[in-house]
């Protein structure tokens, strides 16, 4: 028999009060501010506003400290800060053709106009633990060049000059966007509600579908065209006005990856694209977003689909870390009454079985 | 900072590029400029300062048909002059008082006989130390610049 | 581009955005969950003409940039369209089936065909348009009989300004469901709904 049951108020509220003391840690080490978190723990606020898929560093660094560094807890709690916002519209797109790049590299072409430029990177360290660091102390200024107003175009415009490879042409300004914070993701799903869905998905599990596709699973010999990070300006139109207003400027991470296609009956063999667009600097998650963009284009591109990576229901539905880790995480919530059906269940089923011992798989399949 | 497709109207370029400089400046600074001015201006809140969100959209490829990327905090603000010129404020951010400033400052640049000493006192300096961020950024990318040497192998 | 400047600002919006749009939604919800049933949306507006209160306050609180909206010939004037754009920030449409909201300020001339307006598809029958109408007035316990949903029994409501033909129209958009078109009656600061569920008799 279940009876309802109340309670666990008073459990709750010291749960709530000690997680409170636990993200304070030993009050004797100095508390740690959001501004110290969003100058110093940059790539940890990136990665939360791109999948919690909202630019504010400093509500990303706030949600952060909130979630004692839990990155998707952090994710979750800025995406619940979202939905309490009006939204006033979307941008003009960004043109990051004319980004201020702090980094910019190509691996298919060593010179290219612009030049190759390595910006802040982890890239060519040793990945040795540095114990500098561990002592308290200023890091003295890093170095500086020659100004270069050298413009930057993109690597893959020099392919698509000579058509080696796919255009991208611009859809007409008055064409709908799909959004799948709005309307729910219909099959097949147009590439740019695919396109945001990557963009807000969890990098680990974009990371390893990028992977699957390198190792075999839905193989597009990917090169990385171009990678460049920076700032771009965001412009608005607002209703009121008229005419675009430019509103400020965002760091965003941009990867153009280079892929082989055969060709079909209609069109001549040339090299494909596969995009990468995230907020902040988050080089690998726009590297593993153009490998399973590109891997999700294969029913575009006639190529068979075999693989995890290319399977577009899959893949969409299942890299949101915020529903992820939701329906993961309800399994801790109370079942009592699920569990109980079963509970009975199986004794019913052990209860025949014992009975009548000959009919056990048949009463099992049967009641399954 | 200036839109792709130029206006025509050099008095709406006028408008855009000071109101991309006001979305850019602080609001402490921007407050120190309105102190200067002397006599506080008197307005009304048309729209008062609104705390929202723009979508930012990309484009598959770089130049391809437009996505949603994801969204950006912004905050908004209409005011209106005694004589009735309005000012709009649309910052990047969440400061409210930011927003009135760029809104108030919006509305005072389209009066003519303020606008050269607004322009000299606020709006150029806002400007020129953008420009010298960007120089920094240029030049901290120049030192990390390639330089390849080819190496010449043996016959 | 061409700008949208405005020559004069437009008259004010709510007084106190969040709370009177949140009271006005609240009289919304309850006229339409109560059809038959009048509901005063309490607000103090001074909306441009030939806007009332209540249509001026439905708008201010269910329409936005995500929400194309159709202004019928008579609500077309500059001053009203100048005032929901500020306001709203909402796209004005000039095909009603491109529309989710729609102002009909003369229902005698552009209420009818009902079918004008967008009834949604059968797998979203939520893309469909809200018509604000304005009536003459608004009665309870007179005039249609109403039932369905939300009414114990019976209710009866009064709207003056109405086109003939506009009850049997309203039958042949309830036979739509689940599709079909929700429609506001509003008339001073009042408001009297009819949704798509609602049966509706002469």
């Amino acid at each position: 028999m279940y009876v309802a049951v109340k309670g666990g108020e008073a459990a709750i509220a010291n749960a709530e009060r000690l997680l409170a003391e636990t993200r304070r840690g030993d009050p004797a080490v100095p508390e740690i501010s959001t501004a110290q978190i969003e100058q110093q723990l940059g790539l940890a606020v990136d990665r939360v506003m791109t999948e919690g898929s909202l630019y504010d560093r400093e509500l990303a660094a706030l949600a952060l400290k909130q979630a004692c560094g839990d990155q998707l807890e952090a994710v979750f709690l800025l995406r619940a800060f979202r939905t309490t916002l009006p939204r006033f519209g979307a941008s003009q797109p960004i043109d990051t053709g004319r980004m201020q790049v702090a980094r910019r590299i190509s691996a298919t072409f060593k010179d290219l106009p612009g030049g190759q430029i390595l910006g802040p990177s982890f890239d060519y360290t040793h990945r040795l633990l540095d114990f500098s660091l561990l002592a308290a102390g200023e890091t003295p200024g890093g170095p500086r060049g020659e100004s270069d107003p050298e413009p930057m175009p993109h690597v893959l415009a020099m392919l698509d000059r000579e058509g080696l490879i796919e255009s991208e042409i611009e859809d007409s300004p008055d064409a709908p966007v799909p959004d799948i914070t709005r309307e729910p993701t219909t099959y097949p799903a147009d590439r740019a509600a695919r396109l945001q869905t990557l963009a807000r998905g969890d990098e680990g599990f974009l990371l390893a579908l990028g992977y699957s596709v390198q190792r075999g699973y839905g193989r597009n010999h990917p090169f990385a065209g171009e990678i460049r990070f920076g700032t771009v300006e965001v412009e608005f139109v607002p209703e009121e006005l008229g005419f675009p207003v430019s509103i400020g400027d965002v760091a965003v991470t941009e990867c153009e990856m280079i892929n082989q296609f055969k060709g079909s009956a209609t069109e001549p063999p040339q090299f494909t694209r596969g995009y990468g667009l995230a907020f902040g600097h988050c080089e690998r998650k726009t590297m593993a977003m153009a490998l399973v963009d590109r891997a999700l284009r294969a029913r575009e591109l006639g190529e068979e689909i075999d693989s995890p990576a290319q399977d577009e229901e899959f893949v969409l539905a299942h890299s949101d870390n915020v529903e992820a880790s939701g329906f993961v995480q309800h399994l801790k919530l109370p079942h009592y009454v699920d569990f109980q059906s079963e509970l009975v269940l199986v004794r019913e089923l052990r209860r025949r079985a014992a009975a009548a011992p000959g009919r056990r798989e048949t009463a099992l399949a049967g009641d399954e | 900072m200036s839109s792709k497709e130029p206006p025509v109207d050099p008095e709406m370029a006028a408008r855009q590029r000071w109101m991309a400089l006001l979305a850019r400046a602080s609001a402490e600074r921007l407050e120190a400029g309105l102190a200067a001015l002397g006599e506080p201006p008197r307005y009304d809140l048309l729209r008062r300062p609104e705390t929202g969100m723009v979508m930012v959209r990309g484009r598959s490829g770089g130049t391809g048909p437009r996505f949603n990327l994801g969204e950006m905090t912004v905050t908004r603000c209409v005011v209106r002059l005694a004589d009735g010129t309005m000012g709009h404020g649309y910052v990047a951010g969440r400061d409210r008082r930011h927003a009135e400033l760029a809104a108030l400052f919006d509305a005072l640049l389209q009066q003519p006989e303020a606008r050269p000493t607004i322009l000299d006192a606020v709006i150029d300096p806002v400007a020129a130390d953008l420009a010298a961020a960007e120089r920094t950024v240029r030049e901290k990318a120049a030192a990390t610049k390639v330089r390849f040497f080819t190496m010449v192998r043996g016959e | 581009m061409t700008g949208r400047l405005l020559e004069t600002a437009p008259g004010p919006g709510f007084a106190d955005p969040v709370a009177d749009s949140q009271r006005a939604f609240r009289a919304m919800l309850e006229a339409i969950a109560r059809p038959g049933t009048v509901q005063a949306i309490g607000a103090e507006l001074t909306p441009p003409a030939p806007l009332s209160r209540a249509a001026a306050a439905a708008l201010l609180t269910l329409v936005d940039f995500e929400t194309p909206l159709w202004l019928d010939a008579a609500a077309r004037q500059p001053a009203v369209e100048a005032w929901v754009r500020f306001h709203c920030g909402v796209p004005l449409v000039d095909d009603p089936a491109a529309a989710r909201f729609a102002l009909v300020a003369d229902p005698m001339g552009s209420l009818l065909p009902l079918d004008r307006f967008p009834i949604g598809e059968d797998a979203f029958p939520d893309r469909s348009a809200t018509v604000i109408v304005a009536a003459a007035g608004l009665k309870s316990g007179s005039g249609w009989r109403l039932s369905g949903p939300g009414i114990e029994g019976e209710a009866r409501l009064e709207a003056g300004g109405l086109p003939l033909g506009f009850a049997a129209a309203w039958q042949a958009n309830r036979g739509l469901f689940p599709c079909g078109i929700d429609l506001f009656l509003t008339a001073d600061d009042r408001v009297a709904a009819l949704p798509r569920t609602v049966r509706l008799e002469d």
